[in-house]
């Protein structure tokens, strides 16, 4: 079966394009004056947005001068398939027991992972997740794999001292895990990093990670590779392998 | 013991039993040493505020100062006083000015003139615990005047980073309906050896904690308290290197709850474990004269460990989290020990366990006015489940008896709530309140939930047993808590801790007393 190259939104019925949306305009409505107002507002909002014909299905007032909304409508716009563009993942997902043998077999000796957050941000949950044992969602840290040797320096390790521990540990590869963006502190930070390990000897994997980066950044902040939201440590083990290994080992 | 669980009262005698075993040792060391934090906190106790031209707080220098020249051995009290009454600085002010210069020489006084510079030290600090206690009148007179709200409590959180965005937010809140408002801190705070001075705009995930933002804030909730008739407790946090200043600074400002922990800092911010312990038990007699209700942050071993496998973890720290706060001078009412909703709601049954953990909390610490998380870590980004996922949270609260409800978000994980979260939140919270709030009276716990309460407790005492053997700051070491090794010469702030000598004077512990 082919798929249509054009689609639009499904509500119950191919084609319908119905969508729901809902939002808070900086608009009275407490008094029945104000809320039709209100209503006309999110209306007129609905149609900028694409949503035609739109239809407030819920206005509350939130205090005496917000309003939020529920719309549901049906917007005009087309999807074309074909101009979707994915980077696709470069790696095989591996078991742990399948990390371990090509980080062997690539290696002969453990591969040393240096891990920390770097600048003000004291977020440590990030990287805990990824390396502590413990690890997220379902799946052990790169502390349970057998031949990953872990170094976690925690929070707010400046950048100068992540690069002389991870020289001095030999690590293969540096994680970087940053959860604050205020002023994009997270891509500063990343930047700083790759900046200052573009000098050294012995140059280990740069490893960038955090729920707000975009994954296809990667070159542009001067590293090897981003991991965003929902990165567990399965993805980021299986990553370690193919980079150190290779897809063919 | 009375109690829906039947909980046999002789495990519950020793799982208390066994947390003061493993807590007394970590009691000695923190009656045997001092931290460079809290003889900052003597200083500002006794109304040294302040900071130089570089921003760095007069505490800092004159006890940096006294430090490099006579050491803290003694206390900061002796050696600053003595150079005041010595030197004739009509204040800690000018003291601390003349230190800044180099002008300030300190010395560790003898016989009458220690008896001089104790006297006026006891005196200058008993000014400021005269502060903390007029502060603890006003609060109950404002209560009084106003009215207790019932509960549970409702908790939400403000944090822009920037003060004056702080206030309407807090004030928009309380008017939703909060009753507490708690002020994140800027991200990286714990970490910092000094207390950040004046009224602060700019932070990062958060707004800097500093003795003018508690001011501004407090005198805010103050004015919506009178107009709602309902008093609105403003929380912040004492913790990381600076938690005795912090809550210190929270009493003389009349903050109302307290996050302070006994472990967190050592397990999530790799904080040195020996500087935490010392420096908790000072900050907690100060909680304690101030009337402050502390919050403890077992909730945070469930986000990094599972809810299920780790339950017995929240018990036993929430029972070491007691007998710390006990043996620092706390009452019942002001331990508000913290737990929370964290089971994968892929789970079988997974409401059943967390009325099981919820209710064996309520029924283990009877009069304390338990804390309540709701669900963080399966928050997907499915705002729809995270609004049904609240909802049970939220009953669960109500069914336990919980005494204080931190409100959830059903966009938790993905940003700051907007203006619309909030409400519609706290529109979830209304509606469980009022159709199920007298739920708990009509709930008879099945064998389902009883079994795992119970079996909660025993694997409780089976950690409490093993810390026993190997002594809680191994335990920490090993990863016990939180999954992260911890041990008790790693992490930061061990450099600020130093062993008391035998002429130690704190004219806060004297006051106290």
């Amino acid at each position: 079966m082919t798929v249509e190259s054009i689609v639009r939104p499904y509500g119950d019925t191919t084609g319908d394009g119905r969508v729901q949306v809902s939002f808070t305009l900086p608009v009275p409505s407490v008094a029945a004056d104000d809320r039709a107002i209100a209503e006309g507002a999110a209306l007129q909002l609905a149609g900028k947005m694409g949503l035609d014909p739109a239809m407030v299905v819920h206005t509350k007032a939130v205090g005496p001068d917000f309003t939020f909304f529920i719309v549901y409508g049906r917007v005009s716009h087309l999807v074309d398939l074909s101009q979707v563009t994915v980077t696709p993942r470069e790696y095989e997902l591996l078991s742990p027991a399948e990390v371990n043998l090509r980080i062997r077999s690539a290696l002969g000796r453990k591969l040393v992972v240096v891990g920390a957050t770097v600048g003000t941000d004291a977020h440590t949950v990030g990287i805990d997740a990824i390396l502590n044992v413990k690890g997220h969602a379902g799946e052990k840290g790169l502390e349970y794999y057998r031949e990953i040797r872990v170094v976690n320096l925690g929070a707010q390790v400046a950048v100068p001292d992540l690069v002389s521990r991870s020289l001095a540990e030999q690590a293969d590869a540096v994680l970087v895990s940053q959860v604050v963006t205020q002023r994009d502190a997270h891509l500063s930070n990343a930047r700083e990093v790759g900046t200052a390990f573009g000098d050294a000897p012995r140059r280990p994997l740069l490893i960038v990670g955090g729920p707000r980066f975009d994954p296809s950044a990667a070159a542009e902040l001067g590293v090897d590779k981003i991991f965003g939201k929902g990165t567990t440590p399965g993805e980021v083990a299986s990553y370690l392998a193919h980079a150190v290994a290779g897809s063919a080992a | 013991m009375s109690g829906k669980l039947n909980l046999d009262p002789s495990k519950v005698a020793l799982a208390r039993e066994l947390a003061r075993t493993a807590g007394e040792p970590i009691t000695r060391l923190a009656q045997t040493h001092t931290t460079v934090s809290i003889e900052r906190a003597v200083l500002r106790m006794a109304g040294l505020d302040g900071a130089d031209a570089d921003g760095m707080p007069w505490v800092n220098r004159v006890v940096d100062a006294v430090r490099e020249s006579v050491g803290l051995e003694h206390g900061v009290a002796l050696p600053a006083w003595d150079a005041m009454v010595r030197c004739g600085y009509p204040d800690l002010r000018t003291l601390a000015e003349q230190t800044g210069q180099g002008h300030a020489k300190f010395r560790l006084p003898a016989g009458a003139d220690a008896e001089l510079a104790r006297g006026a030290g006891d005196r200058a600090v008993e000014r400021g615990v005269a502060v903390i206690d007029a502060q603890r009148q006003a609060r109950s007179r404002m209560i009084a005047e106003t009215a207790e709200p019932r509960t549970p409590l409702i908790y939400l959180i403000v944090a822009t980073g920037d003060i004056y965005e702080d206030i309407p937010q807090a004030q928009a809140a309380a008017r939703e309906g909060a009753d507490i408002i708690a002020v994140i801190r800027s991200t990286g705070q714990s970490l910092l050896d000094y207390v950040p001075e004046g009224a602060t705009r700019e932070g990062y995930a958060g707004t800097y904690a500093t003795r003018e933002n508690f001011r501004l804030m407090r005198a805010a909730l103050d004015e919506t308290s009178r107009e709602l008739g309902r008093y609105v407790r403003l929380t912040n946090y004492a913790s990381g290197l600076c938690m005795p200043e912090i809550a210190t600074l929270a009493g003389l400002e009349r903050l109302d709850m307290m996050l302070n922990d006994c472990m967190y800092g050592i397990i999530f911010r790799d904080i040195n474990p020996v500087r935490t312990f010392i420096d908790q038990r000072f900050s907690r007699a100060v909680h304690a004269r101030a009337g402050i209700v502390i919050n403890t942050g077992e909730d945070n071993y469930l986000t990094t460990a599972d809810a299920v496998d780790a339950a017995h973890t929240v018990i036993v720290s929430q029972l070491l989290n007691e007998y710390f706060g006990r043996e620092a001078g706390l009452a019942t009412w002001q331990l508000g020990l913290g737990h929370a909703f964290e089971i994968n709601p892929a789970v079988p049954d997974s409401f059943l366990l967390e009325l099981a953990h919820a209710q064996l909390v309520r029924e283990l610490f009877p009069g304390a006015p338990l804390k309540y998380m709701p669900p963080t870590k399966h928050m997907t980004g499915n705002v729809f489940a995270g609004y049904l996922l609240d909802a049970f949270f939220n009953l669960c609260g109500f069914m336990t008896d919980q005494s204080i409800l931190l409100v959830g978000m059903m966009t938790e994980g993905i940003h700051t709530p907007f203006l619309s979260d909030r409400d519609l939140a706290l529109e979830n919270v209304r509606y469980v309140r009022d159709a199920a709030g007298q739920l708990g009276l009509s709930f008879q716990p099945s064998a389902a939930v009883t079994g795992r309460a119970h079996q909660v407790l025993d694997e409780a005492l089976g950690l409490l047993r093993r810390i026993e053997g190997e002594g809680l700051l191994n335990a920490i070491a090993d990863g016990t808590f939180g999954v992260t090794k911890r041990p008790p010469d790693g992490g930061r702030g061990l450099d600020g801790v130093i062993e008391r000598a035998a002429g130690y004077h704190n004219p806060v512990e004297e006051a106290f007393r």
